[in-house]
């Protein structure tokens, strides 16, 4: 046994959405090019701690294991992000994995993200293109500007912004940083462009971008590489003059 | 707009840092500095802002209502923050504690400030050179004012970042890095003229 190379795990758990978090020590072999998920399955296997006490497999998020689903995030060694790109070569161990508190705990490593969802409905960051009747097609986009936005579309709603964001708690209810690009990728889309004043007067209420402290943690925490602050700053400006003309401007649409 | 301020206060709060308030910390550093010419010259520029006409109002309104204002939606933000510059050691995330570390040395300062000088004043002090040389005298007092001069121009500086952000005049990552240096710059060439002008009263 002394021989054989293991991976230490030390993982925060919850029973359930109100009991308190305790933590729980695990012991693996190790095994070639293994991440956190493929180390949670292998405890998923065979539950037992490194006291050899019987417990319950931990529970987590999981779906694309590619890192594109946003769903397995976790806070790792301290830092949020992907538990699917978490190679245990490369993290320090122990490895300590807690859920990401700044979301209702569902149990263990699972968290709801609920409120990512509900803010994007909020500002509506979709492009309305239903109706009774067919729209024909609409205003095309220029090819820069497209791979332009494809970058920003990039977000998944994985919450490590939020999560990073010291101006998103339990204090406030601002909305986080993901849907200042939410709204700026909608608003530049020639045909979201049409709604682009109500997102941003959506975005300028409850919860809005009034929010941002520009701490700027979002922008060098997200796994994606979003610009997320140049997204702050260029949503600011589109505010700056919607609120001008919503109290200067004339009546008009 | 109807229903929420927030976004308004919020504008508001970023607005009146930079006017009037931080109009009025220049100029009122820049008062200060005709202490480095000698008592005379400190004496007849404090008092020519003394004697400037409607000076209640000019106080009222350039100063003490957007101060307060600044003041009290500022300590709103600062205590609904949930700093973890522990965790997340970026440079941006430092700014922003020491931005509100500094706004409530800043405003802690304020009112020691104007009750040692503006309120003795009403209560028939006169704000002169010899007034500011009897405060400074006191070596704990001479600290005090260095560290919150110092805090209250870094809290206006890094405030100038902030606000080049949050009215979307800086959105490129470039432009907000050279407005870190420019605003870093600022705050350095004000900690000097602030200091020499404490250091002319010791």
């Amino acid at each position: 046994m002394s021989d054989k190379k293991t991976v230490r795990f030390i993982i925060t758990r919850q029973d359930n959405p109100d009991s308190a978090p305790y933590q729980q020590e695990f012991e693996l072999d190790y095994r070639p090019n293994m991440n956190v998920i493929s180390a949670l399955m292998e405890i998923r296997r065979n539950p037992v701690d490194v006291k050899g006490n019987q417990t319950a497999p931990v529970s987590w998020d999981m779906n694309c294991l590619e890192e594109v689903c946003g769903a397995c995030s976790m806070v790792i060694n301290g830092k949020p992000r992907q538990s699917c790109t978490a190679l245990v070569d490369q993290l320090e161990q122990p490895i300590r994995l807690e859920p990401m508190r700044t979301f209702p705990v569902v149990r263990d490593l699972q968290v709801d993200r609920s409120r990512m969802f509900d803010s994007l409905k909020k500002v509506k960051a979709w492009i309305p293109i239903d109706g009774t009747y067919d729209l024909g097609p609409g205003p095309r986009m220029p090819e820069p500007k497209r791979q332009w936005a494809y970058e920003l579309s990039k977000c998944m709603t994985c919450g490590v912004c939020l999560e990073a964001c010291p101006n998103v708690n339990s204090k406030t209810n601002f909305m986080g940083p993901a849907v200042f690009n939410q709204v700026r990728l909608f608003n530049a889309h020639p045909t979201g462009a049409m709604n682009k004043a109500e997102r941003l007067n959506a975005f300028m209420d409850d919860g809005g971008m009034q929010g941002c402290g520009n701490s700027q943690n979002c922008v060098q925490s997200c796994p994606k590489g979003i610009p997320i602050t140049t997204s702050i700053a260029a949503v600011n400006r589109d505010a700056t003059l919607q609120s001008f003309k919503n109290f200067f401007g004339s009546d008009q649409v | 707009m109807a229903g929420n301020r927030e976004f308004f206060y919020r504008r508001l709060h970023s607005l009146l840092g930079v006017i009037p308030i931080g109009l009025f910390v220049i100029q009122h550093l820049v008062v200060n500095h005709f202490a480095t010419g000698g008592e005379e010259s400190f004496n007849k520029a404090a008092g020519f802002m003394e004697h400037l006409p409607f000076r209640i109002i000019l106080e009222t309104f350039i100063i003490f209502l957007p101060i307060l204002f600044h003041a009290i939606y500022g300590l709103y933000i600062a205590f609904t923050a949930k700093n973890n510059a522990s965790k997340f050691g970026f440079f941006r995330n430092w700014m922003f504690l020491l931005q509100r570390v500094t706004g409530v040395i800043t405003l802690i300062f304020i009112v020691w400030h104007v009750w040692q000088t503006r309120v003795q004043a009403a209560f028939g002090a006169e704000v002169n050179f010899q007034m500011m040389e009897n405060i400074l005298s006191n070596p704990f007092m001479l600290w005090f004012y260095i560290i919150c001069v110092v805090s209250a121009i870094f809290h206006f500086a890094n405030g100038l970042w902030s606000f080049c952000v949050s009215w979307g005049i800086t959105i490129s990552p470039r432009s907000q890095l050279i407005s870190t240096y420019v605003t870093m710059g600022i705050f350095v060439a004000l900690s000097i003229v602030g200091i020499r002008a404490i250091f002319a009263f010791v």
